[in-house]
């Protein structure tokens, strides 16, 4: 296999696998639409208490209501789709553990595809409605200006900011090479990344902007891009143009989880039997 | 005496078996950090706008975020305490081992969580809960008697926390596959113990309802206690009430159950 097949056979492998474990769900068709809806219930809570929280006060860190829900509905949608693509990789610590994944390694295909479609999980499309759901009542209770470039910015920050999402996934993956049990630290930064960027970063202290702004740029998932529909200010201050840079960012950080992930891999060895 | 050292032992095993997963029990501490961390900024977003929300200041909302996450994995709220393998081994027939153990179900698998719970308060709760209290200004009591009464209300919780989810393993007896249930209660315990939310911010009608389950016993009464809120003796009669009464049923749903419980040959 080149180098340059891998892609390809990569993503073959991944709906070939992702697309048994779709089969082999739908058996349990009672079983799937249950989980699906708890897995919606589950997120929902969440904007639950966003709304309770609305129905003390009109504005929270000087946001509304419509404007919250728009972070988070960008936010819930992105990472609902990263969950879905790469979710399963954060199984990798127990399959390094229980040494099922040097099944993986003997594969003529490559091994993130096997280990991301692994135990594809279906019933993640509940996070992603949920958060689609809220989107579209923010998108209609918002007063924005919509120019084409806000509309355009729309998708582009929904995939930019599910490929940021992988990237942490895979990159969390990794430094499970490194310490097995520590799966438990990726969820600081995935379920924790996204319920961060639920609240408007005017909330949270300038130093931790910055962090997750400069040095992990969860920032690019909605904030920095959704300041510039709302027109609204960043509190950074960054250039116009910032906001249109989150494919960029995506493209960077995949590339950089890309790297970890193959030093993981390297540095791989089983643990016999 | 010989059935309590019994037990006692069964409790130090549970505390000793969670003690050994040292790098999962570091994880666990990071990220029940970085979540504190986004709470105290919400929350004290929240208590800007709306100063004295819920009869609380900002000091008293932050010592509530800490404490939070310093039960979350003790009172296992959002699940993973032992009711997961009790489920397991109810489905696979294991339990009828257990059952024929000169021990009893309930008090074994108590004694079991009670050392889980000890451990993870020590071992998860108390670095994310000193970590908030040096990096924020966090209200914390000064005479010895709040404690006290604090670490009454905590045991209490414990033990109102494996009553609901006792109750919850036991249904698999008669379900056999435990995941939508377990799903439930745990986003039940989630919203209803105060973990999204204080309870004592909820509006209305839901507020008063929330505040009478069980699941208020868990975080929001032992915290009220903490944070001078509430009468001790108030407190425990609410939470010895539930514990009682979750046990008690556990215990009616434990006979009926072993008498369905048929060991299948192999």
């Amino acid at each position: 296999m080149g180098e340059r097949g891998r892609p390809v056979a990569g993503l073959r492998a991944y709906r070939l696998v992702a697309g048994m474990w779709v089969r082999s769900t739908m058996t349990y068709r009672a079983s799937f639409v249950m989980t699906t809806f708890g897995n919606f219930a589950a997120t929902f809570f969440d904007f639950v208490a966003i709304m309770l929280m609305f129905s003390r006060v009109d504005a929270l860190g000087g946001w509304s209501l419509p404007e919250v829900a728009f972070l988070y509905g960008l936010s819930g949608t992105a990472f609902g789709l990263a969950d879905l693509v790469m979710g399963s990789a954060e199984r990798l610590g127990r399959r390094v553990r229980d040494g099922t994944l040097d099944t993986m390694l003997v594969r003529p295909a490559p091994v993130l595809a096997l280990v991301a479609a692994d135990q594809f999980a279906l019933r993640r499309l509940g996070r992603v409605t949920q958060g689609a759901l809220v989107l579209g009542w923010a998108v209609s209770r918002l007063d924005v200006a919509w120019t084409p470039a806000k509309v355009l910015l729309m998708p582009v920050m929904v995939v930019s900011g599910c490929g940021i999402f992988c990237a942490v996934f895979v990159a969390g993956a990794a430094f499970q090479f490194l310490v097995q049990d520590a799966a438990e630290v990726q969820n600081a930064f995935t379920y924790g990344g996204t319920t961060l960027l639920q609240y408007p970063p005017s909330v949270f202290g300038k130093e931790l902007v910055r962090g997750v702004t400069f040095v992990l740029p969860l920032a690019f998932v909605n904030w920095v891009p959704a300041t510039y529909v709302l027109g609204r200010p960043y509190p950074l201050g960054l250039p116009g143009w910032a906001a249109f840079a989150p494919p960029l960012v995506a493209v960077g950080c995949c590339a950089l989880a890309g790297l970890a992930w193959r030093a993981g891999l390297r540095s791989y060895r089983s643990t016999g039997s | 005496m010989g059935a309590g050292r019994l037990y006692a032992a069964v409790a130090v095993g549970g505390f000793r078996r969670y003690a050994t997963y040292r790098a999962a029990t570091a994880a666990g501490v990071f990220t029940n950090t970085v979540f504190g961390l986004i709470l105290v900024y919400s929350y004290r977003a929240l208590w800007d706008e709306r100063p004295h929300l819920g009869g609380w200041d900002q000091a008293q909302v932050v010592t509530y975020v800490w404490l939070g996450q310093a039960f979350l994995s003790t009172l296992a709220i959002g699940g993973g305490g032992v009711e997961g393998e009790l489920m397991e081994r109810i489905r696979t027939g294991d339990v009828a081992i257990d059952l024929y153990r000169p021990a009893d179900l309930q008090l074994w698998w108590l004694a079991a969580d009670l050392g889980r719970a000890f451990f993870q308060l020590l071992g998860r709760g108390l670095v994310p809960f000193v970590f908030g209290a040096l990096c924020f200004p966090v209200y914390l009591p000064s005479d010895a008697g709040t404690w006290v009464a604090f670490f009454v209300a905590v045991l209490l919780a414990m033990l109102v926390g494996f009553g609901i989810r006792f109750l919850l393993a036991l249904s698999a007896f008669w379900l056999l596959d435990g995941t939508g249930v377990s799903q439930i209660s745990w986003l039940a315990g989630y919203f209803c113990s105060g973990m999204l939310l204080p309870l004592n911010v909820f509006p209305g009608a839901l507020g008063e309802v929330v505040r009478v389950l069980p699941w208020s016993s868990l975080l929001q009464a032992p915290a009220q206690i903490l944070l001078g809120d509430a009468d001790p003796w108030g407190t425990f009669v609410f939470q010895g009430a539930w514990a009682v009464a979750l046990l008690g049923a556990g215990r009616l749903l434990q006979s009926a159950a072993t008498r369905r419980v048929v060991v299948q040959g192999g």
